[in-house]
């Protein structure tokens, strides 16, 4: 079974209305792999995340989690699938009816039936890791920095210790160093948990930290995909334009006149 | 453009939304019969509904109770039949006016903040948050609110029935100078069993509509801070509507046949 991969994605399609989001996406995670999506705003990686974890229907496609197709699941064996997942939103979705560490104890207390006496230690020791101090475990989300509020939510992803982790953008709004701090977290859980990960960034550097591999999602599909350290080789002038950030180049941003 | 397609659409968009609340409706009923129950949502909700709602609910009784004891009066006085008017009072009270005004006071505070807070879950990705930490916000939103909303209106009810009555006695006795004792016994002489309960039971169902609609609305709302308002707004208005509607036929089976 080693080389079936962890997620298997083929022919994947998503739109909303007349608007193609996804159009055929082929794309796989290895078991511990880390992959990196790269791709401009509005392109859909969200959405393809969303498809994964069943918050979307796709209209085409097949979706295989360990082999086991989770397209058309019923809710109860969506739930058991889910369990395997932890997901970093890109707006962190804290639940603001809940204090900071009873967030990040959600999921230890749900899935893993944990009690609250037991899963409070682990909650602050997760939020210790993304460089947040106990009392903050008290505080309301609504009390807490944008920044804050992103490692939190990433602390609640990695609570459970899921065999694969979604990281919607996990550096963006945080300073360069706490960038580096989650980006080493971020390989921490590959490799110390053996943990699959597929991340969403604009960060280049960041995905060049946290990449075994990088897929560039435009118009609908996977353009290129290769091994990091093949990114700045990869003789795709759409790749070559989108890590220089260059506004000139085969892709055109749609600016409204 | 061409009207009968207009209206056409209207329809097809109106059958569609009855089909979606109905399913709506059956999921969320069979998670509030199936255990696990969040037992502590269940408290909170009912703490919310039924004791904070009581300031409302009563002075509107209380108003009411005392608003139909004087108009009562100064109809039957016409024909001499004032003693009727302790008996109107408790009728009118127990049967329609308590669940009617408890249900839409409540519809208007507790509708609202439920599609409020479940509709801002929505779009701020907290309910898709929800799915993804393997709890499903049928049960953990939605089935406490329904079973809290289901449980707490009757109780509200019986509250509204007593301070609506005491309302009519307080008219009754200080202003339109009615005996005491004779008006308490007018009050229970002619009170039956079926007059409270049938009111009970519309509480529930009330209830029922209530914290349904707020679920629902707030569920599907999408389109930010308007989607929200959007929701709330659907939420009160429907939910009136629809008590408006279920009072008539709740009425209609317990009493058209006798
Ligand atoms: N629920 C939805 N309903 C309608 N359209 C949607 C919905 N979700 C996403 N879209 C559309 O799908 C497209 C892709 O959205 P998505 O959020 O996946 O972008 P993204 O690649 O994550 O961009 P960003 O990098 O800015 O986060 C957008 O054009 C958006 O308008
Ligand atoms: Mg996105």
């Amino acid at each position: 079974m080693a080389d079936t991969p962890k997620i298997e994605i083929r022919g994947l399609k998503k739109r909303f209305g007349s608007k193609v989001v996804l159009d055929g996406l082929d794309l796989d995670v290895g078991n511990g792999e880390s992959v990196v999506i790269i791709g401009g705003s509005g392109t859909g990686k969200s959405v393809l995340l969303k498809c994964i974890l069943g918050l979307l229907d796709p209209e085409a496609g097949s979706i295989k989690v360990d082999g086991q197709e989770v397209i058309g699941l019923s809710t109860r064996e969506r739930e058991q699938v889910n369990r395997k997942f932890g997901m970093l939103f890109q707006s962190a979705a804290l639940f603001d009816s809940l204090s900071v560490w009873e967030n990040v104890a959600f999921g230890l207390i749900s899935a893993q039936g944990k009690s609250k006496k037991d899963a409070k230690p682990i909650a602050l020791e997760k939020l210790a890791q993304v460089g947040l101090p106990a009392q903050v475990g008290e505080l309301q989300p609504s009390e807490l920095s944008g920044g804050m509020r992103k490692r939190v939510g990433l602390a609640r992803a990695i609570a459970t210790q899921p065999e694969i982790i979604f990281f919607d953008e996990p550096t963006t709004g945080l300073d360069p160093i706490m960038s580096d701090v989650i980006n080493d977290l971020i390989v921490d859980c590959v490799h110390r948990l053996g943990a699959s990960a597929l991340s969403i960034t604009h960060d280049m550097a960041s995905a060049r930290k946290i990449a075994h591999r990088i897929a560039m999602l435009y118009q609908g599909k996977i353009i290129w995909q290769g091994p990091v350290d093949d990114i700045d080789k990869s003789g795709n002038a759409h790749v070559d334009q989108f890590i220089h950030g260059r506004a000139e180049g085969p892709i055109r941003m749609q600016i409204p006149v | 453009m061409n009207p009968l397609a207009t209206v056409g659409r209207f329809f097809l968009a109106f059958l569609q939304q009855i089909g979606e609340l109905t399913i709506f409706a059956s999921r969320a009923v069979s998670h509030c019969v199936r255990p696990p129950f969040y037992f502590r949502h269940i408290g909170r909700q009912m703490l919310d509904i039924g004791y904070y709602s009581l300031p409302v609910v009563g002075l509107t009784a209380l108003f009411t109770g005392m608003v139909l004891a004087l108009q009562s009066y100064t109809g039957f006085a016409r024909f001499s039949a004032e003693g009727a008017v302790a008996t109107v009072v408790v009728l009118s009270v127990t049967r329609e006016l308590g669940p009617v005004i408890a249900g839409l006071m409540v519809a208007g505070r507790i509708g609202a903040s439920i599609a409020a807070e479940i509709g801002t879950m929505r779009v701020t990705e907290q309910i898709d948050a929800l799915y993804t930490l393997s709890t499903n916000p049928m049960k953990y939103l939605v089935a406490p609110r329904i079973i809290a909303g289901v449980l707490t209106l009757p109780l509200l009810v019986v509250v509204a029935d007593i301070i609506g009555v005491f309302g009519g006695y307080v008219v009754g006795v200080y202003k339109l100078e009615f005996n005491a004792a004779v008006y308490l016994k007018q009050t229970f002489d002619f009170l039956e069993f079926m007059d409270v309960f049938s009111g009970l039971v519309k509480a529930a169902v009330f209830g029922f509509i209530i914290t349904l609609m707020g679920c629902y609305h707030g569920y599907r709302s999408d389109g930010g801070a308007q989607g929200v308002g959007r929701a709330t707004t659907n939420a009160v208005v429907s939910a009136s509507i629809l008590i408006l509607v279920f009072n008539y036929a709740i009425t209609e089976i317990f009493f058209a046949t006798r």
